[in-house]
């Protein structure tokens, strides 16, 4: 078994310690993602103090939510490794095959990588920042709270590692769309859209339209920032944690599924037409 | 049995092929016009364990693409291949884990990570087992000159530092057979000899088979007892680095040295395959079949005609000796 994984491990190992070296984008991005934070919390008071009808969510769960978001906007599956990009352009992703390894599984483990390599070095700060930082400097108001109990914060954790895996199951599949598209810059342009409005990082879910809202609990995208966000502050209560991992996991499951299927054929593609 | 039996092997791609202009641009973009390419036209060879061949052949010939499908990264169009009993395409992953690999037109290490992380990611991806790589991996150092290399992350190596390590990086799961395409390609003269030297030791002491493509003459006639060429998809000669050379033109050159140009320029030779290729100052060149004229008859009549200060044979460069060839089978790069 640990045998089995071994190639993976080292694999996502090797590729996070390289993207840890890039301490400057890092701290550019910090500053930027400060910034998008600040702006986000205002307009989202502006529209609590507006409000004249209960929202489904109280001002303290929002700031949490938009907090917990900046801090964890790389995990977000919203663009494709550059590296990835260079390696299909240049036709030198199919040298990947000559690795004795499931090309999906050392895939995988490269853009898992990738997606937890941002938030580690952004999140931290941004979280001290905002959780540490903001309360001494007299405006506690805008503080991220700490977790609604010592059960939403495994729970929190739990579904993180599960949001990781669903993200990376989605870069992938931009990743692998990129041995037909090649150049990627359509897929990235049309992720953003996508993950940015429906993992709630825009706009909270809760307060879409209730019309939306039937649609907005069954699409996955949901599991990459609303879910966990909403476990931490106990928006999610407690006893629904359980049922919200499994339909993030179940999500997972399927693209990655999906993802293995047209891998198949882009291999057929790339062993055929030679990268 | 053969290591590698390769059997009416053909490859033919389809490209897509774009009418110039921005009429034919636009036309592309709901009628594309394919056009088949076919880069292997079915070839035949067997490669026994030990042997070290040199696949040559001008660009775009086929070199690469059977490179590509031996290792498994290429399905062909036709065609069988075994190698150890596998079919490389179809049994990928065991295959894979079982050759060794080295492109030197770009590097198969880890562009950001230092050599040695490198080395310890690819134990990993290989499984190799942990006394097992230790002893790879220091021989393998020892032999290359590594040492100083390791901490040194890849990007900042020159070429022949990134192509030792490369070839050592392809060795350390211990392969018994080795791919090089150009693996000396852009380097220097010591630096080639250092490869050169080491392939060679690879190959007499650990047995290692190596099928080695290139487009230096020097690499073939370094290390090659055997060698294919390739043309248009097709293998046009296989055998000895000699019998290439006759094959082409049986020819060789009598260089002789007179005291002085007076003296030379009196000399003439004669006879079937013989001729007279040029009179420098005090140097004659003389070329002639050995096969019709022996070399010492030829000598013999020098003799006679004057006392040469000094005399001997040169072959015909390798290198002309292909290009001959190619020129023979219309081979230029398509």
């Amino acid at each position: 078994m640990s045998d089995a994984i071994r190639p993976f491990l080292a694999v996502v190992s090797a590729r996070y310690r390289t993207l840890l070296q890039y301490r400057a984008a890092a701290f550019a991005g910090f500053a930027t993602q400060l910034f998008w934070g600040a702006i986000r919390l205002m307009i989202l008071a502006a529209f609590f103090a507006a409000a004249t009808e209960p929202q489904p969510m109280n001002l303290t769960e929002v700031v949490a939510y938009v907090w917990l978001g900046q801090a964890l906007l790389g995990m977000l599956p919203w663009n494709v490794d550059a590296d990835f990009r260079e390696q299909v352009r240049d036709g030198t992703v199919a040298y990947d095959l000559l690795r004795p390894l499931d090309l999906y599984s050392y895939w995988f483990g490269r853009t898992l990588a990738f997606r937890v390599a941002a938030p580690t070095l952004r999140g931290v700060p941004m979280v001290l920042f905002s959780m540490v930082l903001l309360p001494i400097v007299g405006l506690g108001d805008w503080a991220l709270t700490p977790p609604a109990s010592a059960f939403a914060l495994a729970g929190f954790v739990a579904s993180l590692v599960v949001a990781a895996m669903l993200a990376t199951a989605v870069t992938l599949l931009a990743h692998i769309s990129l041995l037909w598209t090649i150049s990627g810059i359509g897929m990235d342009r049309i992720l953003t859209v996508l993950v940015t409005v429906f993992s709630g990082l825009i706009v909270p879910l809760p307060l879409f339209p209730d019309w939306l809202q039937p649609f907005l609990n069954w699409q996955p995208f949901r599991g990459l920032a609303d879910v966990p966000y909403r476990i931490y502050s106990g928006n999610i209560p407690a006893a629904e944690i359980g049922g919200e991992l499994l339909f993030v996991l179940v999500w997972t499951i399927a693209l990655v599924l999906l993802g293995r299927l047209i891998l198949l054929r882009g291999v057929r593609r790339m062993v055929v037409q030679g990268g | 049995m053969p290591q590698i039996e390769v059997r009416g092997l053909a490859k033919t791609f389809r490209v897509a092929e774009r009418l110039p202009g921005l009429a034919g641009a636009f036309r592309g973009l709901f009628h594309r016009r394919m056009r088949d390419v076919h880069a292997l036209g079915g070839v035949d060879f067997d490669i026994e364990r030990g042997e070290l061949v040199g696949y040559i052949g001008p660009n775009g010939a086929g070199k690469s693409t059977t490179i590509k499908i031996l290792a498994g990264i290429l399905n062909p169009t036709a065609g069988t291949c075994r190698v150890d009993g596998l079919t490389p395409w179809r049994d990928r992953r065991r295959h894979v884990s079982r050759i060794g690999v080295v492109f030197g037109q770009r590097t198969q290490l880890w562009w950001d990570l230092p050599v040695i992380e490198s080395f310890e990611l690819l134990k990993d991806i290989y499984r190799v087992p942990a006394a097992v790589y230790r002893d790879n991996r220091d021989r393998l150092i020892a032999l290359m000159d590594l040492e100083p290399l390791l901490d040194v992350p890849v990007r900042q190596l020159s070429l022949g530092q990134r192509m030792r390590s490369d070839l050592a990086a392809a060795l350390l799961h211990g392969p018994r057979l080795l791919f090089l395409d150009e693996p000396t390609i852009g380097l220097d003269a010591v630096s080639k000899l250092a490869i050169r030297d080491f392939v060679r030791e690879l190959n007499r002491e650990a047995q290692v088979t190596v099928v080695l493509t290139t487009h230096d003459m020097d690499d073939i006639e370094a290390l090659c007892e055997r060698v294919m060429v390739i043309g248009n998809g097709r293998i046009l000669v296989d055998g000895s680095v000699d019998g290439l050379r006759r094959r082409v033109r049986n020819e060789r050159v009598l260089v002789v040295d007179y005291d002085s140009a007076d003296d030379a320029l009196g000399i003439e030779a004669e006879g079937e395959g013989v001729r007279l290729v040029e009179r420098d100052a005090s140097r004659v060149r003389i070329a002639f079949d050995p096969d019709r004229l022996p070399a010492a008859t030829l000598i013999g009549q020098l003799l006679a005609q004057g006392t040469p200060h000094d005399l001997f044979i040169e072959h015909p460069p390798i290198e002309q000796t292909v290009a001959e060839l190619y020129a023979e089978h219309d081979m230029r790069e398509r």
